[in-house]
């Protein structure tokens, strides 16, 4: 199968995607991280596409470029009022809105 | 012309419109002109429209008109259409004239009150709902003006609703009225599931072929029907709205007395005649409750205090005949007797008006007397309706109904003599209340001092109706007495001919009459020398103090509150009381449930963004564990 190594390279980087989003208190690197699980899921979509031969997989691929470019652009917004407002870039610093 | 039926319910209908909406902007003068306009031009119209109506009908067939379809769903067809025969002309007739000659008085006899926009409404909206209620052709549209009446008694009885015990009237009148009422949905439902058809003349003519007389559903439709005019018209056990609904201003009084509300289970009962012959034993208890009714009323208005009092207790007990000549069979002595009565009874309720509004709305008849030289017009007014009321013979309405409907008890082969003897007991009771009336207010020593007749438009309504309580008893005499027959004529193609015991003659009608005659006259009599000052016991009776257990009794209307307050209205609170809070309970632990639960589950709620990324984590690996398996 040609498109199995490509497979497991997509669940290890979201693998370790998931893992540093887990485990870093930077927000920074947690975007990062978001980054990288994304890119495992295009990877996904890229291999699924060459596996039956269509160009839906290529497609979902740019729809995820896309997607991401805008979210990052967003998220770095959030990020820069963050840093403003409590002087810090640790995620667990920002919990005020706790039940 | 007789086109233009449909304009008698419409014009008091834009009355109340108008007055309801923009009263507020018309000057006194205006509003009278509209709320007595508005009921004085449907009287025209029914004018107009009667004339037609023997000119086009000489057999006094039914005339009927449809407007528009009001529901029309698969298999329901209900209409705004109404259907004109004598009986129902009749009933317009009484309703508009008599209505028009109220709203006419009260234009005086209301200038000085604040709502005098709201009152007139009120009142248009009444006559209204009363002028459907009669003329519709479809039971549906007859409800819709049954509840109409029910909602108007409601607000004209509270109309002064600053006072707390008169919405307590008015509420009370609603609510037991609406036992009735329900009863009669009830019997509207089952008519529906059986015939597929809410018309009245269809309702009863598949009655007729689909049921035998004395069938299960027959009675039990019929006594459904019942339950809703008794509540209506005040009758056993129901009655006791009646008299605290003297709340209201008098001309409403005289509105519901005579025009309107009450007469609506007589009308019922004359509409459905057909049914209630399918069912015997159902007739017969009109009888009974109509009997049992006018002598516990009857017997009641003799001890009451309250001028207002007495006349609704007297209408009670006239109401009874009416249904005791329901409940033999005379239809038309039931309707000849509501035709009479709603002349001498508003003319009853407008001349004691005119005392109350002499005195300074002084209602206590011990606080009355010598009002004679006063009030010349009021006192010969009243006297003349409370005469036409005890039935003197000859010259007065009153005596040509009663004797009618006495006369028909004694023959119709659905009575029995008892009934007779009990009717003939409450004709002499009405002579004796209606006069202990006349001698206590107008005779004796003047006790409060009158402020001086009142003007030409209460005046003239009082004289009119005297004159009509005098001379309405003409259009039918006994054989007796001239043998005149137009109302029964007329009334021949919309209701059934009495049925007579074979061997009644004249002979033996004569012998009946002459026994109502020495009873009405009796009365009189008794009355004279009982209440009249300076007669034999008449100084004795001054006292209103008297509090023997037995007055007490009657002066409650024989204790019929109480007992209801005793049976349902206590038991209703004390369950109400305790109940409560066993409902309540299990609704507070549904508040406790969701309350722990919302505080046990708010703990997951950290604030934390990575703990919520490992919860979204953990939870989509869980569902895709289960879908792996």
């Amino acid at each position: 199968m040609l498109s199995t190594p490509a497979l497991v390279l997509a669940i290890m980087l979201f693998g370790l995607g998931l893992i540093g989003l887990l485990s870093r208190r930077n927000i920074l690197y947690m975007l990062l991280s978001l980054e990288i699980m994304l890119n495992a899921a295009a990877l996904a979509f890229i291999a699924g596409g060459a596996r039956w031969g269509q160009v839906d997989g290529e497609i979902m691929f740019l729809f995820i470029l896309t997607l991401a470019a805008a979210e990052v652009s967003v998220a770095l917004g959030i990020v820069l009022q963050l840093s403003y407002r409590f002087r810090t870039l640790d995620a667990d610093a920002f919990c005020e809105m706790k039940g | 012309m007789i086109s233009v039926l449909w304009l008698i319910p419409v014009l008091p209908l834009a009355g109340f419109l108008l007055l309801a909406l923009c009263g507020a902007r018309l000057s006194r003068q205006q509003i009278a002109w509209v709320g007595c306009g508005s009921v004085g031009a449907a009287a025209v119209t029914t004018a107009l429209v009667a004339t037609d109506f023997f000119s086009l009908f000489p057999a006094r067939e039914s005339y009927q008109q449809t407007l528009w379809n009001w529901i029309d769903t698969s298999g329901m067809t209900v209409g705004i259409s109404w259907y004109l025969d004598a009986l129902s002309l009749l009933m317009v007739a009484v309703i508009t004239g008599i209505g028009f000659l109220i709203h006419l008085y009260s234009a005086e006899y209301m200038a000085h009150d604040d709502d005098y926009a709201r009152f007139f409404a009120y009142m248009n909206l009444f006559v209204a709902a009363m002028l459907t209620l009669v003329l519709a052709d479809n039971l549906l549209l007859l409800y819709l003006g049954w509840e109409g009446v029910g909602l108007c008694s409601y607000l004209l009885i509270g109309f002064w609703y600053r006072e707390p015990e008169y919405g307590t009237a008015a509420q009370k009148a609603f609510i037991v009225t609406r036992i009735g009422d329900t009863a009669f949905a009830i019997g509207l439902f089952i008519l529906f599931t059986q015939f597929q058809t809410l018309s009245i003349q269809q309702v009863q003519s598949f009655a007729m072929e689909a049921w035998p007389v004395g069938s299960n559903l027959a009675m039990i439709v019929a006594a459904l029907f019942l339950i809703g005019a008794v509540g209506k018209s005040a009758q056993l056990p129901l009655q006791v709205w009646l008299p605290d609904a003297m709340a209201g201003p008098t001309p409403v009084s005289a509105l519901i007395h005579a025009a309107t509300m009450v007469t609506a289970g007589v009308y019922l009962i004359a509409r459905m005649h057909h049914l209630f012959e399918l069912a015997p034993m159902v007739q017969e208890g009109i009888a009974v409750l109509g009997l049992v009714t006018l002598l516990l009323a009857a017997t009641s208005a003799l001890v009451q205090h309250d001028i207002k009092r007495v006349l609704a207790y007297s209408t009670m007990s006239q109401i009874g005949y009416m249904f005791l000549a329901l409940g033999v069979g005379a239809w038309s002595a039931a309707l000849f007797h509501f035709l009479t009565h709603s002349c001498f009874k508003a003319l009853l309720f407008l001349a004691a008006g005119s005392v109350i509004h002499s005195l300074h709305h002084e209602q206590n008849i011990f606080k009355m007397g010598g009002l004679r030289r006063h009030l010349p017009w009021t006192f010969w007014t009243f006297l003349i309706g409370a005469a036409a009321m005890s039935g003197v013979p000859l010259i007065t309405s009153g005596f040509y109904s009663k004797d009618w409907i006495l006369w028909s008890v004694w023959s119709s082969p659905l009575s029995h003599r008892w009934i007779w003897f009990g009717a003939l007991l409450g004709a002499l009771l009405t002579g004796l209340y209606s006069f202990r009336l006349i001698f206590r207010v107008f005779f004796g020593e003047v006790r409060t001092q009158p402020t001086g007749e009142s003007g030409l438009a209460m005046r003239l309504p009082l004289v009119v109706l005297a004159f009509l309580a005098l001379t309405v008893g003409f259009l039918e005499m006994p054989h007796t007495l001239g043998h005149v027959t137009l109302f029964s004529q007329y009334l021949s193609h919309a209701l059934p001919t009495t049925e007579l015991l074979p061997g009644m003659d004249e002979s033996s009608e004569a012998r009946e009459q002459l026994a109502v005659t020495v009873a009405a006259l009796l009365g009189i009599g008794l009355a004279a020398l009982l209440f009249l000052p300076g007669s034999l016991f008449g100084a004795r009776g001054t006292d209103q103090s008297t509090s023997h257990p037995s007055v007490t009794l009657l002066q409650g209307g024989w204790g019929f509150d109480r007992l209801y307050d005793r049976l349902f209205v206590q038991p209703w609170f004390a369950v109400t009381r305790n109940s409560s809070d066993m409902v309540d309970r299990g609704y507070e632990w549904l508040a406790v449930c969701a309350e722990s639960c919302h505080g046990w589950l708010s703990h997951t709620q950290t604030g934390h963004v990575r703990w919520y990324a490992a919860t979204i984590a953990v939870g989509t690996l869980m569902l895709l564990g289960l879908f792996a398996m």
